[in-house]
């Protein structure tokens, strides 16, 4: 810190410069605030891209790009004893479980292949892959979590018994409501990732139905709004498929 | 009449404290849209609530509700500016050998003790100081401290999985959520005592903060000291 005195002439100077100071300082708190409103009112796209400004949604998937580049299927999700597991697992959104529009007896698995066939499964065949328990700290993108235990075959195990290779070696896996009512992408690393599972029991019960019965996704690198509740199809593309929350303004990724 | 001139923010530092004014503002108004859909903190006394975060009046005041995504997008966009100038005063700071002036010395928590006195006009004389005085060296570096506390924190609950690691240090997915909670009430009672504070300094501290110097008219021309 400097101090000094000064002639009335220099004064001046200094005064003259705090005022130039100052008309820069609301110049540039005036270009901040036009930039502020630009932001807010910024054209918005539509599909898995809406909901939001474009400029924002721009900085979502360039992050998207930088967390997909960093993600490793080998930093495995914590998991608990058992015993920390909730009684009760909290329940939050029903779309695509409308019980008018389902079937139990007629239900089952599709899943698109990429030649073009559908292969479908029953819930006995999903039963017959290894049952894998997953007690972790499931993660609402609303902010809460909850402890909770988890019961299914491993998606990676789908692949491998069904021969599924080609697929998986696409970028993104879709899942879809019977109903299509409510439907998610999810791109391959995260899906492959050995603690997500098609889950077929809670607290070692069958799905209740506000669970998703017979079969939902439980992928503990995501926020709860991509554990697909009541799974009627699975696709693959190496584009992102429709997600329900990203068409409504939500990140795509949502990895966590 | 002799003008005696204070040079006394570098240009960079007035450049990074503007940026984070309303970078921060955002961060802490995207987080509030961000809070609500879970909003389930409070103070609690005898088992009694006495302060809810927040109450209804205050979402609607600030138009909060139903914009969970839209706080997430501005909150993962402004992040990175955060970041990023945080990041860049920390190096300036300590390149640039300012934090001599920031950095509490031995003397800080006596001598704060004694400006808060003075501040209250209880105590007379307020310790000598040189930039900055005790009780801002401590608020200044507390809120970097603070800044630091809040990526850590924040990188917690976003990324429990990927950092793991950062969430346990923080004491799991739920506690680093209240730290970043209770971070941000920390950066709203720094600000409003920062308001007083320049708002009781004056209109030279202010124009230094956007100039850089202060201009002070001399009573007695004589003076010439150099800190």
């Amino acid at each position: 810190m400097k101090e000094f005195v000064v002639d009335d002439k220099t004064a001046k100077k200094y005064r003259r410069k705090s005022l130039i100071a100052f008309i820069i300082f609301f110049a540039l708190l005036a270009l901040g605030w036009t930039g502020w409103k630009y932001l807010n009112n910024a054209p918005r796209d539509g599909g898995i891209r809406g909901g939001l400004q474009k400029p924002l949604r721009q900085v979502l998937d360039l992050n998207e790009e930088v967390y997909s580049g960093l993600f490793s299927s080998k930093r495995l999700v914590k998991e608990y004893p058992r015993s920390k597991a909730a009684p009760r697992a909290r329940v939050n959104g029903d779309v695509g479980l409308d019980p008018s529009l389902f079937d139990s007896a007629s239900w089952r698995l599709q899943i698109l292949r990429a030649n073009g066939d559908t292969l479908s499964l029953t819930l006995d065949d999903i039963k017959q892959l290894p049952r894998y328990d997953v007690v972790f700290n499931f993660k609402c993108i609303e902010g809460w979590s909850q402890i909770t235990w988890w019961s299914g075959a491993r998606f990676s195990d789908l692949i491998k018994k069904y021969h599924l290779e080609k697929e998986a070696g696409m970028k993104y896996v879709g899942m879809a409501t019977p109903d299509e009512e409510y439907y998610v992408g999810i791109d391959m690393p995260s899906i492959m990732q050995p603690q997500t599972i098609l889950c077929y029991q809670l607290n070692a019960q069958p799905l209740p139905m506000n669970q998703g019965y017979p079969l939902r996704l439980i992928i503990p690198v995501k926020y709860g709004v991509k554990h697909l509740k009541r799974i009627g199809t699975i696709s693959f593309s190496n584009t992102r498929p429709p997600d329900y929350w990203a068409e409504r303004g939500y990140d795509y990724y949502t990895g966590l | 009449m002799p003008v005696r001139i204070v040079e006394k923010h570098k240009l960079a530092t007035r450049w990074m404290h503007w940026i984070n004014f309303p970078v921060l503002t955002i961060m802490i108004w995207s987080g509030m849209l961000i809070y609500w859909a879970n909003d389930v903190y409070n103070v609690r006394l005898g088992g009694k609530v006495i302060v809810r975060f927040f109450p209804e009046w205050f979402y609607k005041a600030l138009h909060i509700q139903h914009r969970l995504a839209e706080g997430m997008a501005f909150h993962f966009v402004f992040m990175w500016i955060f970041i990023i100038n945080g990041i860049l005063y920390i190096a300036y700071t300590l390149v640039s050998g300012e934090w001599r002036y920031l950095f509490p010395d031995r003397k800080a928590f006596r001598e704060a003790w004694q400006v808060v006195l003075h501040d209250l006009h209880i105590r007379k004389t307020a310790p000598p100081q040189l930039k900055y005085n005790a009780a801002q060296r401590i608020a200044y570096t507390m809120i970097i401290v603070m800044g630091i506390g809040s990526v850590i924190t924040g990188f917690a609950i976003y990324k429990p999985v990927q950092v793991q690691w950062v969430m346990i240090l923080c004491g799991g997915y739920e506690a680093a959520r209240v730290e970043h909670f209770l971070l941000t009430l920390g950066y709203v009672l720094f600000f409003l005592i920062h308001l007083l504070q320049v708002i009781k300094a004056g209109w030279n501290n202010f124009r230094a903060m956007v100039a850089g110097f202060e201009v002070i008219k001399e009573k007695d021309g004589s003076q010439n000291q150099s800190l």
